[in-house]
């Protein structure tokens, strides 16, 4: 299948559409899509057809993998994610709730053994209702995906 | 064909089926009725306490004696390269390479699953925080069914502070696969978490409130107290709840004839000692089973056969 559509304004790299306005700035943070050292464009509360209002991050020549887009899903779970190639859609990410999440949030408990040893954080990820739950692997708490932080 | 449980690493209940429970109290049940001193021979057992805990941790090293194991290790962090700053999963990766197994205990929660992925042995959690205790709702799951013939159907009270106190919570999560059912009693702010409870949900576990230990005595086969700490309140609501979750002679008889007391000690004063000499009482004897249920563990995760 080719893919053909233009994105504007970036040549390589990926773009992370359709996320909930509000959540763009989160997404940088927990993701560190600021510190890869590429050129970042964001827009927050632009206006869209199907949302209303939306966030949508740009990020140069640097291809986000269908892991690293499903973790996306925890806080945008109806967001596109577009790797582009020479200005043109390459590859569409279909996003899909991951069931583990590995060394990207820091465990809320702070007695949590994760903190000070030399190991990734690992949550599970469980389905509540509309929401989700993150479980630590190590200290067995279970969190919302609100209060968790990026790894420092 | 080797138990499920050889070699394997032992550190939270959730892990466990239902199977497994039984295995390890049928083990705990035959070493009490037939003491074994061969079970451990040769084996030498690492008992790494980098928090001190006299109890749990006499309790170990006398399981692994009475098998004919032998211990080291250590009882306080203080006196280790932990003192140096070396990481858990460096001393786990270099102990392990000179035991059989690891026995630990730590002040952080999940350190126990941790070493767990840098050790070459099992490693059995003997506490991990405020996290897990294994081998304490294993002791308790043995003793419930020595007195009571079964762990099927029960009816327990979980008495004082469900909150912080995680024997409570993992006896909870193990009992709930055998279809007991429960009262919680103690204050509000010391309530089940909702994690816990959920869980019962989940299993179409049954679960009620209960105010005091009274209304709930002649309904039960066990009654598990636990203590309600002090400094958890000040002054003027403690008043206000004192003497409510506290264990009177006078209150038993209302009590089933098969329905024991359990505590997972130390008791300060939940428990008058006048009931001691209750035929309820059961707490010194379920102290006791710690060190079957424990050589139980060993047993199993180090033999292909017990």
């Amino acid at each position: 299948m080719t893919l053909t559509r233009t994105v504007e304004g970036l040549k390589n790299g990926t773009v992370i559409d359709h996320i909930p306005a509000g959540q763009g700035l989160r997404i940088l943070r927990l993701f560190k899509l600021a510190e890869l050292g590429e050129r970042v464009n964001v827009g927050f509360n632009l206006t869209s057809r199907h949302m209303g209002v939306k966030d949508l991050i740009k990020v140069e020549n640097v291809e986000l993998t269908e892991a690293q887009a499903n973790e996306l899903a925890l806080f945008a779970p109806r967001a596109t994610v577009n790797v582009i190639r020479d200005s043109e859609v390459a590859k569409k990410h279909k996003l899909a709730m991951p069931a583990t999440i590995e060394g990207i949030f820091a465990c809320p408990n702070s007695n949590c053994i994760s903190h000070v040893e030399p190991v990734d954080s690992f949550f599970y990820v469980t389905p509540q209702g509309n929401d989700v739950k993150l479980k630590c692997k190590y200290c067995e708490k279970g969190f919302s995906k609100d209060i968790v932080t990026a790894v420092e | 064909m080797a138990n499920p449980l050889f070699r394997k690493h032992i550190l939270s209940i959730p892990d466990f089926t239902r199977a497994e429970l039984e295995l390890i109290v049928d083990t705990a049940a035959r070493l009490k009725a037939q003491p074994r001193d061969d079970l451990l021979k040769g084996r030498l057992i690492a008992s790494c306490f980098f928090e001190p805990s006299t109890r749990t941790r006499l309790s170990f090293e006398t399981a692994i004696q009475r098998l004919g194991g032998r211990v080291i290790g250590f009882d306080n962090a203080s006196n280790t390269s932990t003192k140096k700053g070396e990481t858990l999963s460096d001393s786990i990766r270099i102990i392990s390479s000179y035991a059989d197994a690891i026995v630990m205990r730590h002040h952080k929660e999940g350190a126990a699953r941790l070493a767990s992925e840098f050790s070459e042995v099992p490693v059995i959690n003997g506490g991990d925080g405020a996290n897990q205790h294994p081998s304490q709702t294993l002791l308790d799951l043995f003793t419930i069914r020595e007195t009571q013939g079964t762990l099927e159907g029960l009816t327990l009270a979980f008495v004082g502070d469900l909150k912080y106190g995680r024997t409570v919570h993992s006896l909870a999560q193990a009992l709930s696969l055998f279809g007991c059912r429960f009262y919680f009693v103690g204050p509000e702010a010391l309530a089940m978490p909702d994690y816990i409870c959920e869980t019962l949900d989940s299993r179409g576990i049954s679960y009620t409130l209960a105010e005091t230990i009274e209304e709930v005595l002649p309904e039960i086969d066990i009654l598990y107290m636990t203590r309600v700490q002090k400094e958890r309140f000040d002054e003027a609501d403690y008043q206000k709840i004192q003497g409510r979750f506290v264990l009177r002679e006078d209150m038993l008889r209302g009590a089933r004839d098969n329905m024991k007391i359990l505590h997972p000690l130390p008791r300060v004063d939940e428990i008058e000692t006048a009931v001691d000499a209750s035929g309820h009482a059961y707490y010194f004897e379920q102290a006791k089973n710690g060190v079957f249920a424990r050589q139980a563990l060993l047993s199993l995760v180090l033999n292909e056969t017990v």
